[in-house]
């Protein structure tokens, strides 16, 4: 049997369009390499018969003669966040384990209607609340990579790890993320792969395991920037189902792609000059610069005064939001029920939330629940909304002078996994990067620029304007054109 | 929560509130609190029923597909009432 595995999503669809190959063997291809790869615990369900339907499908609609659409023949990795009809959706938590929705995600159907398949539900931080995949209730992620010399098991980032660590390690081309506060990026950056959060309201939330509202927004992970454009593509478009859905057309990114930015003005935020920030990626950045630069943009110092007070300001929005969300996890209507005996409903609602809540979602809901407090809500949680405010106001002021932004995704490379567990907060300054873009609902993409001295995958992050997928997509393409990152983890799973 | 989780997680929710206690150092003066992080209008469906046929009525057993204890066609709970 040929393997296909190396293959991304463009070079997928394109051979099955041309005919060079079917769908069905390349769904078997990656099936198998998902079976293999359960030391990686990426995947929390897998599902080999919808990745064999999907792509026969498409191998009948082409001897047809029929259109095939932008994701044929493709199987993907599908983030367990997203309602899948029949297949248990977990949020990778206890609470929600065994449940099985009666619906398919917006995301998820648009993405089977352009001829993709699934390959099985992706793990992930529970409830999307964590920065290393070690909050899930099935356990850690581990990164394909390892630091050199070293068999530390590594982290894939999160929450999207189990997409990062999957897409990684070529047992799927591609593979859906949601982004809260980073959890595209930094799992992108972490594992030498590309990642774009798109604005907010591109992608429908619906049927999206909700963690914060106003901050979550889908995206594609895959290796290369185009197979990014053209995933993004797949998933983005107007669902009257959700109220913040954009209500406008879906350009054609794939087709407009460019790595042409003469003309363009590339901002370089001085506050972004951390300390606590290798110095790998320092010199990652400076590199970047060179090479926008070498494809035709301005480099320009810009300032985005209100920095250092998105981290804080975030971890008010967040879990304010997040508490509010997860109070429909009650034991009545789905999920897990634990009634001790001749207990009464309040006694149920108790038990059921201890019993299938991970310790970072209980901290999340106590802080979210504190700072919404009548006595407290002013002095945190408004308090915290004019400061996303000022946050927002800063990007507006610096699109004056430039027409995107480019930064580190995140502070450091990947960690050990277990290391940074002892604080919660020292996990939390790994998004410092990320969590702005996310607050003021900006495009951002994540793309691998090169490997730190320990053989690690550092990645380089671009900020748009409102809309403007394009010119974030466009100059990720100079990036990976330049950067020639074609660096993959040597297999030991 | 039991006595021992309290123990461990005290102390860590106290470290997260002293570190957002910076957020008091910004100035807000005039700032409005932001409502909607990209302006977009709020729609009104078609005042029809099941304009969605997904999201509208006459899904009682999907509705209790996942319950715990579905019952006569309800949710079954405890006992509210002594």
């Amino acid at each position: 049997m040929t393997d296909f595995t190396s293959l991304g999503v463009k070079a997928i669809r394109d051979g099955v369009r041309a005919g060079d190959f079917t769908a069905r063997e390349v769904a078997e291809s990656f099936n198998a390499a998902v079976a293999e790869a359960a030391a990686l615990n990426a995947f929390i369900v897998t599902t080999p018969d919808h990745a064999l339907a999907a792509a026969d499908a498409t191998d009948a609609k082409r001897a047809a003669g029929a259109d095939l659409g932008a994701m044929a023949g493709v199987p993907i990795g599908m983030k367990d966040l997203f309602a899948t009809r029949g297949v248990q959706t977990s949020a990778a938590s206890h609470i929600l384990e065994g449940f099985k929705p009666e619906y398919e995600s917006t995301v998820s159907q648009n993405l089977w209607n352009a001829g993709a398949g699934m390959l099985g539900k992706l793990n992930l931080d529970q409830f999307a609340m964590g920065s290393s995949n070690e909050t899930s209730y099935f356990g850690n992620v581990t990164s394909p990579w390892k630091k050199a010399g070293s068999n530390a098991a590594m982290s894939p980032g999160g929450s999207s790890g189990g997409s990062s660590a999957a897409v990684a390690a070529r047992i799927a081309p591609a593979a859906t993320g949601t982004d809260t506060g980073g959890s595209i990026r930094q799992p992108a950056a972490f594992t030498g792969i590309c990642g774009i959060k798109p604005t907010y309201g591109r992608c429908s939330r619906w049927g999206v395991v909700a963690f914060a509202s106003s901050l979550d927004q889908a995206g594609p992970m895959a290796r290369s920037v185009e197979d990014c454009a053209i995933m993004l593509g797949a998933m983005a478009g107007f669902d009257p189902k959700d109220a913040t859905s954009l209500q406008m057309e879906v350009p054609d990114w794939e087709a407009a792609l460019s790595s042409d930015l003469t003309g363009k003005r590339v901002g370089i935020p001085r506050e972004y000059r951390m300390e606590g920030t290798d110095s790998g990626v320092i010199a990652a950045w400076e590199q970047g610069m060179e090479w926008l630069k070498d494809a035709g943009a301005q480099i320009v110092d810009i300032s985005l005064p209100h920095t250092k007070y998105a981290l804080p300001a975030y971890y008010i929005v967040a879990p304010a939001e997040a508490s509010s969300n997860l109070a429909r996890y009650d034991g009545v209507r789905y999920g897990l029920r634990d009634l001790p005996d001749g207990s009464g409903l309040q006694d149920m609602y108790a038990a059921t939330r201890a019993a299938g809540f991970g310790d970072e979602v209980k901290r999340r809901i106590l802080m979210g629940t504190y700072v919404l407090s009548a006595g407290f809500y002013d002095a945190y949680y408004t308090q915290a909304q004019k400061v996303r405010a000022l946050v927002a106001r800063d990007y507006e002021n610096a699109w004056a002078h430039c027409d995107l932004i480019l930064a580190p995704t995140t502070p450091t490379a990947s960690f050990p996994l277990g290391s940074m567990t002892e604080d919660p907060l020292t996990m939390y300054l790994n998004d410092v990067f990320a969590v702005p873009a996310s607050l003021a609902g900006l495009p951002a993409m994540s793309v691998p620029a090169t490997l730190n001295e320990g053989g690690l995958p550092l990645g380089l992050q671009l900020v748009g304007q409102p809309f403007d997928e394009q010119t974030v997509l466009n100059a990720g393409l100079a990036i990976q054109e330049r950067a020639g990152f074609d660096h993959a983890p040597e297999k030991w799973w | 929560m039991g006595d021992e989780e309290l123990e461990r997680m005290v102390p860590e929710l106290n470290g997260i509130l002293a570190w957002v206690e910076q957020l008091g150092e910004v100035d807000v003066t005039g700032v409005e609190p932001m409502s909607a992080v990209i302006p977009n209008t709020l729609r009104l469906r078609d005042d029809v029923v099941d304009a969605d046929p997904l999201t509208g009525g006459g899904k009682r057993d999907d509705v209790l597909a996942n319950a715990p204890a579905a019952e006569h066609g309800f949710f079954g709970v405890p006992k509210v009432i002594e």
